[in-house]
């Protein structure tokens, strides 16, 4: 197999990695990690081991700030510089597939979100409680399905709009968090309580609640997620470069 | 600036195309200064550009005087005899909104000057770093308060209409104008800070925003916990560590607000002095900090 059939490809992949981890940007990714642990270190020593608090931080915090923001942050951050700034036409002009591009770019961005926040997620689960109920386990899972989802999404709309991170973020903060918590009906439509139905599952009975079914949480992650990359591919092989505004 | 000797061409020129030198009223530093906050200011709601970039600042800007508007309209529509909730409560329930907002447009405001090196031409007119970096602190703070003090004033308009206590009414909108003309400051000026790092557009959102929403995460997040542990004090210390409950904390304290700390225990007057400082410190801080940004700007 040539490695312009496949749908990885190792030179994009190489290029995206390093424009997510160059730099400054790198900062705000280890920053967020690193707050959770001190958060969770500094409680552990305050409160002792309890469950409760181990589902209000990692549920409230990690799950619900954290994960958004680190899925905008390498989302959006794998493709919306080079649209940009125009530097997206000399990958484009390469014999190379533009689903190939943007399943690479995913790949990356899937790879640093997971890394950043369902590793920490984990060990701060530890930290807090011991993995007692499985919470550790089933919140860094949930944040890794998560992770999954939000890279597909904020990855399309890095591809679909110059305001990527804003539009990113109004979803992460508005739609999930204020509406949310207002109406019902919009945690349906939320990642975060996707991947909250599997931590249910994972955890142990009533240490964590979701409002949203298993089987149908697990049809809706799978599908944005394919539907968002599916669409990024289409979108990169009709884009238009706009100039600065 | 030299003076100005515009009547005879200089005559050790080997070849004299005839240019003109400009003999105009020279406006000034003062003049440049005021250009650039209205040009700021214009900018952070979209005005002077493209149609595009006025719908953001312009939506959220909706978005924040709508719940007045039906506020007023209901408390008209059924006669109550006060208003549903306290003028300086208002920016905190919208904080979502004012964070948006300063994220969407303090990195339009320095960022793009950095990316595209224009900040190099402002200097070469006769403005100092002081007047760049204080014109566009003013513009952003002033645009923040165009954002949070609207709401108010439409809430006071209403209130009178509605006729209610005329004086209790003035006083709480003083006290919500003093809240928001500190949360401007306060917003505006970390705003400016984080979005003065990076070139990047994009990036300058995300880290603005970042600052915002996890302070506030993890503060709201170890007040819960510090409640649940009936520790009341803790959760009046521990509302220091995030702009907005900082801003929460002094109103609190000194503009008899109810505080939105979990279970209501805002700081007392005594920890409230101690906020105020924090708060002004920041404020003062992050306008030293974009001087020193600005020192070697662009070189």
């Amino acid at each position: 197999m040539s490695a312009s059939s496949g749908l990885y490809h190792p030179t994009v992949a190489r290029l995206t990695y390093r424009a997510l981890l160059g730099r400054r940007r790198a900062a705000i990714l280890f920053a967020l990690p690193a707050l959770l642990l001190i958060i969770s270190a500094v409680i552990r020593v305050m409160t002792g081991a309890d469950d409760e608090t181990a589902t209000t931080v990692l549920g409230g915090f990690a799950l619900a700030t954290m994960v958004p923001l680190i899925g905008v942050v390498a989302g959006t951050g794998a493709i919306g510089p080079e649209i940009d700034d125009g530097s997206v036409v000399y990958l484009l002009a390469k014999p190379i597939k533009r689903p190939t591009i943007v399943f690479t770019k995913l790949l990356v961005a899937i790879g640093v979100t997971v890394a950043f926040s369902a590793i920490p997620t984990l060990v701060a689960g530890f930290i807090l409680n011991g993995n007692s109920q499985q919470i550790a386990v089933a919140y860094a899972v949930a944040a890794a399905v998560a992770s999954i989802a939000y890279s597909a999404v904020f990855l399309l709309l890095g591809t679909v709009t110059r305001h990527a991170v804003v539009a990113g973020l109004v979803y992460a903060l508005v739609w999930e968090t204020l509406f949310g918590s207002l109406i019902p009906g919009a945690r349906t439509l939320s990642v975060q309580q996707w991947s909250l139905a599997l931590a249910q599952k994972i955890g142990a009975e009533g240490a964590i609640s979701s409002d949203v079914g298993l089987p149908l949480a697990l049809v809706l992650l799978i599908g944005v997620t394919v539907a968002a990359t599916w669409y990024a591919g289409r979108k990169l092989r009709t884009l238009t470069l706009a100039g600065e505004e | 600036m030299p003076p100005e000797t515009t009547a005879a061409p200089a005559q050790d020129v080997i070849h004299n195309i005839g240019y003109r030198n400009y003999a105009g009223p020279r406006l000034g530093r003062a003049y440049a200064r005021r250009s650039l906050f209205s040009q700021s200011l214009r900018g952070a709601y979209g005005l002077g550009r493209s149609a595009k970039s006025k719908v953001l600042p312009m939506i959220l800007f909706g978005v924040m005087v709508l719940p007045a508007a039906i506020i007023v309209a209901v408390s008209v529509a059924t006669k109550m005899n006060k208003l549903p909730l306290e003028y300086t409560r208002y920016a905190i329930l919208l904080q979502a909104v004012i964070g948006l907002y300063i994220a969407s447009q303090a990195p339009q405001s320095v960022s793009r000057d950095l990316r595209f090196k224009t900040v190099p031409l402002y200097f070469s007119r006769p403005i100092e770093r002081v007047d760049y970096v204080a014109a566009k602190f003013a513009a952003m703070a002033s645009a923040l308060f165009i954002l949070t003090a609207t709401p108010l004033l439409l809430l006071y308009v209403g209130a009178l209409l509605a006729k209610l206590d005329f004086a209790d009414q003035t006083k709480g909108f003083a006290q919500g104008l003093v809240s928001v003309i500190l949360l401007s400051l306060l917003f505006a000026g970390i705003g400016l800070v984080v979005a003065a790092l990076t070139p990047r557009r994009g990036f300058g959102v995300a880290a603005v925003i970042a600052v915002l929403t996890i302070s506030y995460g993890a503060v709201s997040t170890i007040q819960g916990i510090a409640l649940a542990q009936d520790n009341t004090a803790a959760v009046s210390w521990i509302g220091l560590f995030s702009p907005i409950t900082l801003v929460d904390g002094v109103q609190t304290a000194f503009l008899s607000a109810t505080s939105a700390f979990p279970g209501g225990h805002g700081p007392s007057a005594g920890t409230g002095v101690v906020y105020l400082l924090v708060l002004l410190a920041l404020v003062v801080g992050s306008y030293g900090l974009l001087m020193r940004r600005y020192r070697k700007v662009g070189l």
